[in-house]
């Protein structure tokens, strides 16, 4: 039996003068019979109709968790977009308010769960500010070592999830493929994948094991490959440039008027990250650039983030190369607990250890605002202490959030497939919008 | 006075120093020069200034919040374009005001200033919205008024968040909530179970649907009420 070849091809010829792409002929190629196919007849006159409201989550696979739209239909375009959130609202910042603040290091792990080490980091470096003390240059280097893989895991989830939303299934298998290589490394550095908890107050929960460098230059040494095969797969790939070009634009003064942060800032071009702008971790100290979008569309935003994945891996290789010796913890007897051995056999690392597990530490009377450079955007921890071991705020500054606030904005005027494409784009975190 | 030089893109503030204890004392040190002009500037309106682990805040009348964030946008030599975040402190001892937090950022001077309005008990808690400066307010101001209660005065559709509208159990980030919520956990229970799904459209997006004009006439009134037809 003969096999009967069907090629079809989907001419783009381009853009037409209101920024879509313009419709060609399909031509099937049928065993050297050529036909092509008519035309999609043009769209018939507007029938009066009453506008539609329809529902979209929360139980919706492309809305990326329990969001819910609510969205006023003419047709297919989106007349009004009215976005419902709360449904994984769990307190943490009033939870927080009962807890020592090394006990409040694993619910930074489940409020932005697809940047776990980050949100981790992020909490340690405020709380340390808070407390005053400086850390180690090796937790420096490590902790910069497990932002950057954050972000890049964080991306590969971004990245895989769009693409299934926008109709390609390969990169999603190829990006959780990379994906799992660092949940593994994470599970060989601290035992846990997915939630880290992987700081403490003044330190680190553990120092990275013998030849865990090595997996972690491995690593990055082929990611750059997968990132690569992506962008040919995808980059220019008529039905993903169709789609996402022109799609949920937001200039530069909207985007920073409406508190957008992360890629979804940069990719309207404005050119402002953390990480350049107020660094930690002696971010300054590293080389890298930041990718800066020039229309703010869905394709900027993707092409952003891409390329923030590969100058995640020039500063992984800088870190990799600089770590230096030493300890990974503040040599304070406040904040770190002893070894169990001396704990047991000395007194005064009993009481120690006694003081600390049973009272907690104390931060001096104070506040302060931290924010670093989530793969979502600015992401902030606001500490008011009043001298008692546990914080009488903590306020996390959600920036999925203000991200997602401005979706009315950049949905409305849309058809109903391309706010698919929108909010995969924001790259939301249910978690973190509701915590 | 002098219009301070920009800072170029991708670099820190000239300044910028990491903040430990070897380098920024806790209390003290050199304030943010934003917050001496709003002293200026302001004289009824700014209280006090107050520097902690290098980052300035400035106290403000709640009345004037509007007109100082203003200022500190429009103005050339401030331009703080940036809002960061709005939220409230409210402290343990009852006795001190609820406090409203503005964390503003300037991108083209790279600066950082917290902005503080001190709310008394004894009145409701009101405070100007700040959305017609910076549209990012919007969700920030409704998650503030949903936790804490904080009427923002001007804002263009001030409800819950991230409770449901009908929520009746306060303001859950106030001090005086208990952690485990009001009512009882069968109460709270019996309460999901008796809410109905297709009720959880507000009233103004049933208005939008056709299906509105097909609701019984008692039900549309009890759905007005913000009530739902299981309960």
């Amino acid at each position: 039996m003969s096999k009967r070849t069907v090629e079809v091809t989907l001419a783009t010829s381009g853009l037409d003068a209101e920024g879509r792409p313009q419709r060609s002929p399909l031509v099937v190629n049928e065993g050297g019979r050529v036909t092509t196919l008519e035309p999609m007849p043009a769209l018939e006159p507007e029938l009066e109709g009453e506008h539609m409201l329809i529902n979209i989550g929360p139980q919706h696979p492309a809305t990326h968790g329990v969001l819910r739209l609510v969205l006023e239909l003419d047709g297919e375009t989106v007349v009004r977009c009215i976005p419902h959130v709360g449904y994984l609202h769990c307190g943490f910042e009033k939870i927080g308010e009962y807890r020592q603040y090394n006990q409040i290091i694993p619910w930074t792990d489940r409020e932005d769960y697809l940047n776990s080490p980050g949100n981790n980091v992020a909490f340690s470096i405020g709380a340390e500010r808070l407390f005053g003390v400086e850390v180690p240059p090796r937790c420096t280097v490590l902790r910069v070592i497990a932002l950057e893989l954050s972000r890049i895991m964080s991306h590969l989830v971004w990245l895989g999830t769009t693409c299934i939303d926008i109709g390609a299934f390969t990169p999603f298998l190829w990006s959780f493929q990379e994906r799992e290589r660092i949940y593994t490394l994470f599970e060989q550095w601290i035992g846990a994948r997915l939630t880290t908890t992987l700081t403490r107050v003044g330190g680190m929960g553990a120092d990275i094991p013998d030849g865990w460098m090595d997996g972690l230059r491995d690593f990055i040494r082929t990611l750059p490959k997968t990132i690569a095969e992506v962008d040919r797969m995808v980059t220019r790939h008529g039905i993903w440039v169709g789609r996402t070009i022109g799609i949920g634009a937001l200039n530069a003064e909207e985007a920073l008027n409406y508190g957008l942060s992360g890629p979804m800032l940069r990719a309207s071009g404005v050119d402002y990250d953390v990480r350049k702008d107020f660094p930690y971790c002696d971010y300054e100290t590293y080389d890298f650039e930041v990718p800066v979008g020039t229309t703010g569309d869905v394709y900027d935003r993707f092409l952003v983030r891409m390329e923030e994945m590969r100058q995640s891996v020039r500063i992984l290789e800088q870190a990799v190369e600089r770590l230096p010796d030493g300890p990974v913890n503040v040599d304070d007897a406040r904040l770190i607990l002893p070894p169990k051995s001396k704990a047991t056999s000395e007194m005064e690392s009993m009481i120690h250890h006694f003081k600390q597990v049973m009272e907690g530490p104390r931060p001096p009377v104070g506040e302060t605002y931290v924010a670093v450079e989530s793969p979502k955007g600015e992401k902030g921890y606001y500490f008011v202490s009043d001298g008692t071991p546990k914080p009488v705020r903590w306020r996390i500054r959600p920036p999925s959030f203000v991200n997602l606030s401005a979706i009315p904005k950049m949905a409305e005027g849309h058809l109903l497939s391309d706010v698919i494409a929108i909010n995969a784009s924001i790259d939301i975190v249910m978690g973190e919008i509701d915590r | 006075m002098s219009t301070p030089a920009l800072v170029t893109a991708g670099s820190a503030a000239p300044d910028h120093v990491p903040v430990t204890p070897r380098n920024l004392p806790n209390r003290g040190g050199p304030a943010n020069p934003s917050a001496e002009r709003i002293r200026l500037r302001f004289s009824a309106a700014h209280v006090r200034t107050e520097v902690v682990w290098g980052e300035t805040t400035v106290y403000i009348q709640p009345a004037s919040a509007l007109e100082v964030v203003r200022y500190l946008h429009d103005d050339d030599a401030e331009q703080y374009d940036y809002l960061a975040d709005v939220t409230a402190v409210e402290y343990r001892d009852l006795e001190l005001p609820v406090q409203v937090v503005w964390h503003l950022r300037s991108i083209p001077y790279r600066r950082f200033l917290r902005l503080k309005a001190e709310l008394a008990r004894t009145a409701p808690l009101r405070v100007p919205s700040v959305w017609p400066v910076f549209k990012g307010a919007d969700w920030l101001e409704r998650e503030c008024y949903d936790m804490f209660g904080i009427l923002f005065e001007g804002h263009p559709d001030l409800r819950r968040i991230l409770m449901w509208e009908q929520y009746q159990e306060g303001y859950p980030l106030r001090k005086d909530f208990p952690l485990r919520g009001r009512f009882s956990r069968s109460e709270q229970l019996r309460q999901a179970l008796a809410a109905q799904p297709e009720t959880r459209y507000s009233m103004h997006e049933l208005s939008i649907a056709d299906a509105f004009e097909d609701l019984p006439a008692e039900m549309r009134q009890r759905l007005a009420r913000g009530q739902r037809p299981g309960e």
